[in-house]
């Protein structure tokens, strides 16, 4: 048997090191770490608590807005204040417009260059993908980045910026939109989904939507020459359907009132949450603790010399047992005939993820078409959110990759304790103190990994599209 | 002109930012430029062992590059260890990365203000990550590169200052650099390209009506003035933010938040909540750059008593209730 470092692993938001124990060519043990610490957590306390507005964004520049969603959402629990209509459904579509940019920004410009390298060179579909995926070279790149940047234009409008925005606020959104904005908005959508039905699908938003099994999936990818039908052809040739399962336990905190909250396994369905069963471990991160804690009495104090650590991340687990979360899970939540179908055959897999992300571009840009409609100009954006001298609450949203969540507690009109667990604390989660591997490490058991060896290891390691500086913050 | 590109104790969202270019895809932008990327940790096929290698050959003057871009602060703690940031894959500090190819490059830029003054990760109390600036401590000069230091091609660090940074900050100044060169003299006094940092970020702000008769927002989402009560230091801040879009049409102000003046050093720990201005006997601590006190005061009190009713209004609510009069007969 012989160890090796994978690193540094490239082409996800932050830096990532993994590492593989491999015997006769096959992955046996994965331990995955996050190499960067910034503390955040503590950077936080002692401040105002409405400057958490300020911070939090800028743990991450990739899932920016989903931070500020879930600190705005902890403050406005804090305060008692539900944002009027506009305000909800503003701040909705800045989230939304993240999350999808995300989904594709990984498809383009992560996920996908791995099949334009040369290992893969003579299989069917390599030509085609080299010419439209290779790094920042392939000709999907460009069009990708200029679909890209005018999506983003919609924050321009609604936030200002991106990343890094204050327009989310627990009151709702700081910034009123126009009629005269509402109507260039519109536009930007339409231009959005043109990329989207022209380069990426090849078919109607709708369509694709619609797909309900596996085998329809199959059929429609044959006769397809959108980016992600390319995609599919590569992906069924080399059996990513069946590779990169791992703990096969979804957790969704829900999202847009399209998504509905829960924890879905094949043999029990959908679960409601219970919040009161999550609790991070330290027993292998350069943290000290005893105990798992429940976020809201959590702690994060560096043991940077703790002998059987491997990372900085925490190990979070519901009832004590390890779950994914990221679009996949909302989905399976959610009950989409095509995953449940896709997992009912192979449980989570590459495939799976990548094809529930893709649905959830499908099913979202109609719903930001109906939000913006639903928008009046000239009513309330925001409302005052006056906080409390002390309490405690929680910000809980989606986030591209996954649940996201901000545990909070006020005093003396300071904060006094800030946790936070990103969707890639989720995911890329070390062993907890029981030895179990996070979910991550389980999905790298049995792939081939070594001297030539295929990159499935890559494809099943940014399959999770992880966020490593959401992962320790 | 080669770019070789490192991250650390940021965000990434510099280049996350950077990806947003306009008008023309970033990569189209600069390869026509002439300007293409060495090694990019988000964005380059090379991972693990064969990115290594590139890092290697650059830092040991094997291979030729140009311009190092670092991303993200330094992380020098625990205890000078380092180990807050090891590269994954090397086993080594970030830092001693930073430090061995800096050496070696011609022009050395710091993408955003964690890269420049230390930004976020050196504002906890106490600064237990022993975090810092490439060539600053906040607006102390030293960092980790020290005050001394001069790349090859004859410049201290470049500091593209802001969190993020604009796209066209940082291509403009990669540009300027490979068609006229950049001097000292293209730099101000803190290292930031006078490209973007010669103007304010008051200058063409949206709200200009609003501050020019002292007209202020009062709550989030109000159209008036930001100055006053809800933290803004656009009057203060370098920066072309409201003369160059984000995103196309934004802006902070334009979003109806603060500018809190995210290009500056220490930006992150103002002494005051973010978005609230500190006052002192009803003035704000704060004032426009260059304006003495006393004619602030003065002119404030005289805008105030002659603020048209139409600004007051629409100061404080968040869409225009009075519009701008209409002449008749165009007189």
């Amino acid at each position: 048997m012989k160890r090796i470092q994978l690193g540094p692993f490239n082409r996800v938001e932050g830096d990532l090191e993994i590492g593989l124990d491999i015997d006769a060519g096959r992955v046996v043990a994965a331990r995955v770490n996050s190499p960067l610490f910034r503390g955040f957590e503590q950077i936080l306390v002692g401040r105002n608590p409405a400057d958490a507005l300020a911070v939090v964004p800028r743990i991450c520049g990739i899932c920016s807005v989903a931070q500020s969603a879930a600190a705005a959402a902890a403050l406005a629990a804090l305060a008692g204040v539900t944002p009027p209509p506009n305000g909800q459904l503003a701040s909705r579509l800045v989230l939304a417009t993240e999350n999808l940019a995300d989904h594709l920004t990984h498809f383009y410009l992560f996920f996908m260059p791995d099949f334009a390298r040369a290992a893969y060179a003579g299989r069917h579909w390599h030509d085609d993908v080299a010419r439209r995926f290779t790094a920042q070279h392939g000709s999907a790149v460009a069009p990708w980045l200029q679909a890209r940047a005018r999506f983003f234009n919609l924050t321009g409008f609604l936030a200002g910026r991106w990343p890094h925005t204050l327009a989310l606020q627990p009151g709702g959104s700081s910034k009123a939109m126009t009629a005269a904005e509402r109507i260039r908005i519109l536009a930007l959508l339409r231009e959005f989904r043109a990329f989207l039905e022209g380069r990426l699908f090849a078919d109607s938003l709708e369509a694709f939507a619609g797909l309900a099994a596996f085998d329809e999936l199959q059929a429609w990818a044959a006769t397809r020459d959108g980016d992600f039908a390319l995609f599919l052809r590569a992906a069924g040739d080399l059996g990513l359907e069946r590779c990169g399962r791992a703990a096969d336990r979804f957790l969704s905190y829900g999202a847009y009132e399209l998504f509905p909250a829960g924890l879905w396994q094949a043999d029990t369905g959908a679960q409601p949450l219970d919040m009161t069963r999550i609790a991070e471990d330290v027993s292998h991160s350069w943290l000290y603790g005893d105990t798992p804690l429940p976020p809201a009495q959590g702690e994060t104090r560096v043991d940077a010399d703790k002998a059987e650590a491997y990372t900085w991340c925490k190990a979070p687990r519901y009832g004590g047992q390890v779950v994914e979360t990221g679009a996949l899970s909302r989905q399976l939540v959610a009950g989409h005939p095509l995953l449940r179908d896709l997992v009912a055959r192979h449980g989570g897999s590459v495939t799976a993820r990548l094809v529930a992300r893709m649905l959830e571009v499908a099913q979202v840009v109609p719903a930001m078409e109906n939000w913006l409609r639903a928008i009046e100009p000239g009513k309330a954006f925001c409302l005052p959110a006056p906080l409390p001298d002390s309490g405690q609450a929680v910000g809980l949203v989606e986030a591209a990759r996954g649940g996201l969540g901000h545990w909070l507690s006020v005093k003396r009109g300071r904060i006094e304790r800030y946790q936070i667990i990103a969707p890639t604390t989720w995911n890329f989660s070390p062993r907890d103190a029981a030895g179990t591997p996070g979910a991550l490490e389980q999905a790298l058991v049995g792939l081939p990994a070594g001297d030539d060896a295929p990159p499935t290891v890559q494809h099943v390691v940014r399959s999770f599209d992880p966020c490593m500086v959401c992962t320790v913050h | 002109m080669k770019v070789l590109w490192l991250q650390s104790g940021g965000c990434g969202g510099c280049t996350q930012s950077l990806l947003c270019h306009e008008p023309r895809p970033l990569f189209d932008e600069l390869r026509d430029a002439g300007i293409d990327f060495v090694w990019h940790p988000a964005l380059s096929e090379a991972s693990g062992e064969e990115a290594l290698a590139v890092l290697e050959d650059c830092a040991a003057g094997r291979r030729e590059f140009d311009v190092l871009c670092v991303e993200g602060a330094m992380l020098r703690g625990p205890n000078g260890t380092g180990k807050f940031h090891l590269m994954a894959g090397s086993g080594r500090p970030l830092t001693e990365w930073v430090q061995r190819l800096a050496e070696q490059a011609k022009w050395v830029f710091a993408i955003g203000s964690c890269t420049a003054w230390g930004g976020f990760s050196a504002s906890t109390p106490g600064n237990p990550l022993e975090a810092c600036g490439l060539q600053y401590d906040t607006d102390t000069p030293g960092g980790l590169l020290g005050k001394a230091f001069v790349s090859q091609g004859g410049l201290p660090v470049v500091n593209i200052a802001g969190c993020p940074t604009h796209p066209g900050w940082v291509v403009d100044t990669l540009e300027k650099l490979a068609i006229d060169g950049l001097r000292t003299s293209d730099l101000d006094e803190i290292g930031r390209p006078l490209l973007y940092a010669e103007q304010l970020v008051h200058h063409g702000c949206p709200r200009n009506e609003f501050y020019e008769f002292k007209a202020s927002a009062e709550k989030h989402s109000d159209l008036g003035c930001l100055m006053e009560n809800l933290g803004c230091k656009g009057t203060q801040a370098h920066a072309d933010c409201n003369t160059r879009a984000w995103n196309g049409a934004g802006s902070c102000l334009k979003g109806g938040y603060a500018c809190i003046a995210c290009t500056e050093p220490g930006f992150e720990s103002p002494g005051h909540a973010f978005q609230e201005t500190p006052k002192l006997a009803g003035i704000p601590v704060g004032l426009p750059v260059d304006m003495p006190k006393a004619w602030f005061v003065a002119l404030a009190a005289l805008s105030k008593s002659a603020t048209p009713k139409r600004v007051r209004d629409n100061a404080v609510v968040d869409h225009t209730v009075i519009r701008p009069g209409v002449k008749k007969g165009g007189k």
